[in-house]
């Protein structure tokens, strides 16, 4: 039975249908979603997308953490269905309180687009399962307001609790602690700003390191079917 | 509505026809509109009577420089000798050209300026030029798929820069990555002329099915006119607030406002999204995007391509501003707006679909077969003209030029006299200043900003020598852009000037490995009331038309953009040329960076002692004279079809084109690109061997192996081949001459934007 992966489209949503192809590629099935409807299709899994949802005024992320569809979202996150938000997606999940701390902006304030070397601290989640911890692997990063911040209780606790995913080798944007990538204490919901679904192979991207994140949901899921 | 009217009439205060009709010789502000006594004179022969306030407007916008090209018309028509190619599906005069490419596949592109807007308002000027450019492609019927930007500013250390050029930058950032679309190559340039005038130049590329193509018609009487996206706002309206004061008074409550226009990109992306679904679902008869001019040109233009008429209640246009009457509402250049014309049957559908988006889409009118455009504002007539009046019939100059006097002695004063390194270590220096020239170095500062990779079909961005783009994840075909300008070259010889731009862009997509196919362009001149700027600017249309058609690639379209000057002094006549080509398969696709050691170089091309307009003229001696590079076309088609051929046998590891900085800044930027080193022995003067900037040529590294074919293949097309040195090691010798480590050649080229705008990254921060 093939996985089937739910990418949420919100509007303004960018990166929705590479996240598809990343799919794909993985060997899973996307199944695409709509922000305004109650409705998870029975995915296995779900990945929110990179883009500037509503704009991203107000705040990212602000909004679509009210769409219809983030309502049973949460309520599946909680009983453990893993989730991926990637870039807009991960400041969705945070505002949306499904991950811990805020991402704000650049330190450079200038939108930052570049390839980027990452370190795997966390090889234990659904989607990162395919990696080694302390592999390094090199995707493409693209935000403007992506400089993780969180108090320093939060932090401490992310460290302790082994919930740091990613982590940036040279820092491009201010992030605490080089942080790129979290996830909650469960180890379901990741977010991460770089982009894996850029980086799936040499022609349109820097290389195929980010497929890691998806195929791993993939493995991850078939195995627990059977 | 018809119940209330009477007792708006009573409030409304606008002049009507029947008014217009009544009062002939009330005094009327069209020459504060923009308009000549002839002009007003000609409005009032055709309407047989003095035009409203809201007529006034109409045409004052519509037969302005920017709307009627009235100043450029008469030459511009030698394009149309270049538009012979089959692969044409829509061309000049419609919103933007379209190509066939193939394997069921169009293209469409355009490039259009935005100099002046940006000027004044740096971010949201360069933010709504990419809006603007990109509804022309999704006019069309296509999906945008890709932007580019050809910038120019003033010096780079002057202190307006410091406000043009970050405002420009983060205003393309802005928009365009908000909509999604990958920013993919373009140009960085600096020169003091365009200190108080910067050129930004923004081109889109879109993708469609040959049968999807649409068109800007309003056919079909019965059919209704809908206008879409964003409420209509006092955006840009300078010429309508002088009308505002010189008719209205005060009442009217329009404060003065800047006169440049306001982005929303979420707005755009919406509005993408929904037209794409309107298309799909065969809901649109005839679509147009409002940018300049707004309604007025969106109405008169669907309707006289059309039908001939239509009827439009201009108090039902949605406000973000009510105190607009009706020559704002038709002035107004209020973004992210597209006008449809759909049956009467699929209105209820269309409008289903753009609330799904969140569109707002209202009713204004509908097609008529009386061959009037008539407006009412609550039920009283306030326009009532012939469309193709103020569309087609706009006034046509034949402006008087003349070539400058000057130009004799600029020619005369050739680059033979400035002095030139005399020894190595004077070569070297000279490479590592052009290296570090603002106009010639790492634009990563720059480019960082903009996202490369959304819609994951980025196959080549910059620093490539062109963008390259998948469009058929099956085939792998794609299409390869660039743009070029260059004026210097064409202020000493506008004819040659225009061509070598052309050239230049034609070589970067052939450097990608594709075949030019299509040409548009972006005119960058000073005012057309300036006989030197006319001869200019005709000469640089001579000249273009004259390649395009001896390369044999069509103008597919393009933009004019006079006026661009400070004062009494215009910019350096700055033609700027897209170019289009097909890559049949993108998994082929050159890159400029050296990445297989051992790989032998080779110069094509023939290199002569031409330092006229060069990059190294004027960085290193302020110097801006003489005659451009020689410019031969027929060389240019043979090293194209050089390289498209021998990228498609697989027998290149990497190819640069040659142009600002000749060879020398050629092999640093390709050995800073790939990481690898090279080493070459200069043939001849090894001044001009490295920093001429002989046109027609390109270095290539061909994959080892591959070398006996590859000669085979040049020696066949006639293009002049010689192997220079080799890809290797961790520095750019010249043998005999100098060697500079990677480290210093990067360090050189990739400080000097950093260091005058600013470092974009800040160091980490640790708890």
């Amino acid at each position: 039975m093939t996985t089937r992966i739910g990418v949420i489209t919100f509007p303004g949503s960018l990166d929705d249908g590479e996240a598809q192809r990343a799919v794909r590629r993985a060997a899973g099935e996307p199944v695409a979603l709509w922000h305004d409807e109650h409705d998870l299709r029975g995915v296995d899994a779900v990945i929110l997308p990179g883009g500037f949802s509503y704009g991203d005024y107000l705040r990212c992320g602000a909004i679509a953490r009210f769409s219809p569809v983030m309502a049973e979202l949460a309520t599946a996150a909680g009983a453990g269905l893993p989730v991926l938000g990637i870039c807009n997606g991960f400041q969705i999940l945070c505002e949306a309180h499904l991950l811990p701390g805020a991402l704000t902006r650049n330190a450079g304030l200038h939108f930052v687009s570049r390839d980027l070397r990452l370190r795997v601290e966390n090889a234990a989640t659904p989607w990162t399962r395919g990696y080694t911890a302390g592999q390094e692997i090199t995707i493409p990063l693209k935000s403007g307001e992506g400089a993780y911040a969180a108090g320093d209780g939060t932090l401490a606790a992310l460290e302790a609790g082994g919930q740091v995913v990613v982590r940036y080798l040279a820092n491009p944007n201010g992030s605490v602690n080089d942080i790129a990538g979290v996830t909650n204490e469960a180890g379901n919901v990741v977010g991460l700003m770089p982009h894996p679904e850029y980086a799936t192979d040499e022609l349109t991207g820097p290389g195929p390191d980010g497929l890691g994140f998806f195929a791993s949901a993939v493995a991850a899921l078939a195995e627990v079917a059977r | 509505m018809s119940g209330s009217a009477t007792e708006q009439t009573m409030t409304t205060g606008q002049d009507t026809v029947a008014a217009a009709a009544a009062s002939p010789g009330q005094p009327q502000p069209y020459a504060e509109l923009g308009l000549t006594e002839p002009e007003y004179q000609r409005i009032r022969d055709l309407l047989g009577r003095r035009p409203t306030d809201a007529e006034l407007a109409l045409y004052s916008v519509m037969w302005s420089e920017h709307c009627s090209y009235k100043s450029s018309k008469v030459h511009l028509r030698q394009f149309g000798k270049t538009a012979q190619s089959p692969a044409m599906l829509a061309g000049i005069g419609a919103n933007a050209g379209v190509v066939d490419v193939g394997d069921g596949w169009a293209v469409t592109f355009k490039i259009e300026s935005h100099n002046h807007p940006s000027y004044v308002e740096p971010h949201q000027g360069a933010a709504t030029g990419v809006g603007g450019i990109v509804r022309d492609i999704l006019a069309m019927g296509a999906r945008p798929v890709a932007v580019m930007d050809a910038l120019r500013f003033g010096p780079a250390d002057a202190p307006d820069t410091a406000r043009v050029l970050p405002g420009v930058v983060s205003g393309i950032s802005f928009y365009g990555n908000c909509l999604g679309l990958p920013n993919i190559g373009g140009e960085l340039a600096f020169d003091p002329c365009y200190a108080g005038n910067p050129l930004v130049n923004a081109l889109c590329v879109g993708v469609l099915r040959p049968g999807d193509l649409k068109e800007a018609i309003a056919e079909g009487p019965g059919n209704q006119v809908i206008l879409l996206g964003s409420r209509t706002g006092p955006d840009g309206i300078g010429g309508a607030s002088v009308l505002a004061s010189a008719t209205f008074g005060a009442e009217g409550g329009s404060a003065k406002r800047p006169s440049v226009q306001v982005g929303d990109p979420f707005l755009e992306k919406l509005l993408i999204e929904c037209c794409l679904e309107l298309y799909r679902e065969d809901l649109v008869t005839g679509i147009q995007d409002l940018g300049a001019a707004g309604v007025a040109c969106a109405t008169t233009e669907l309707a006289a391509a059309g039908t001939g008429g239509m009827r439009v209640r201009l108090d039902e246009v949605p406000l973000r501003d009510t105190s607009l009457g009706p020559p704002e509402i038709l002035m107004s250049e209020s973004q992210e707006r597209m006008m449809a014309v759909v049956t009467p049957a699929d209105v209820p559908r269309f409008l289903a679909v753009c609330a799904k988006w969140g569109v707002q889409a209202t009713v204004i009118g509908e097609v008529t077969d009386g061959g009037r455009l008539e407006m009412t504002w609550h039920g009283e007539t306030v326009v009532d003209i012939p469309p193709g009046t103020a569309a087609d019939q706009g006034p046509v100059y034949q402006r008087p030029l003349a070539r400058p006097a000057s130009q004799d002695a600029l020619a005369a004063d050739g680059p033979a006299r400035l002095a030139r390194p005399g020894d190595g270590s004077g070569l070297r220096e000279t490479l590592l200043r052009l290296l570090a020239a603002p106009g010639l170095a790492d634009p990563t500062w720059v480019t960082e900003q903009y996202d490369r990779y959304v819609r994951g079909d980025t196959v080549l961005a910059m620093p490539e020598d062109g963008g390259l783009l998948r469009i058929d994840e099956e085939s792998n075909r794609g299409v390869a852009l660039a743009t070029d300008g260059n004026g210097r070259y064409t202020l000493l010889d506008p004819y040659a000037g225009a061509q070598l731009a052309l050239a230049e862009a034609y070589r970067n997509v052939a450097a990608t490995g594709a075949r030019p196919l299509a040409v548009t362009n972006c005119l960058n001149f000073g005012s057309p009331e300036d006989p030197g700027v006319m001869w200019q600017f005709a000469e640089a249309v001579r000249g273009l038309a004259d390649g395009c058609l001896t390369l044999g690639v069509p103008v597919t379209g393009g933009n004019v953009s006079f006026y661009n000057q400070t004062g009494q002094t215009a910019i350096k006549p700055t033609p700027v040329i897209g170019v289009l080509g097909v890559h049949d398969d993108v998994r082929k696709r050159l890159s400029i960076g050296f990445g297989v050691d051992g790989a032998p170089l080779v110069l094509l091309g023939r290199t002569a002692d031409e330092f006229g307009g060069s990059a190294w003229a004027q960085v290193v001696h302020g110097h801006v004279g003489g005659h451009p590079p020689r410019v031969d076309l027929a060389a240019e088609q043979a090293l194209a079809a050089v390289l498209a051929d021998a990228a498609a046998a697989g027998l290149l590891a990497a190819a640069h084109d040659l142009s600002d900085g000749g060879l020398a800044v050629a092999l640093a930027e390709s050995c800073l690109r790939g990481g690898l080193g090279a080493r070459v022995s200069p043939a001849g003067d090894p001044f001009t061997f490295l920093f001429s900037e002989s046109a027609a040529r390109a270095v290539v590294a061909v994959r080892p192996g591959a070398e006996t074919e590859f000669a085979a293949l040049c020696a066949e097309r006639g293009v002049p081949a010689e192997t220079i040195g080799a890809v290797g090691g961790g520095q750019l010798a010249v043998d005999g001459c100098f060697e500079v480590p990677l480290g210093e050649l990067a360090a050189a080229h990739q400080g000097t934007l950093p260091a005058i705008f600013g470092r974009a990254a800040a160091p980490a921060v640790t708890s």
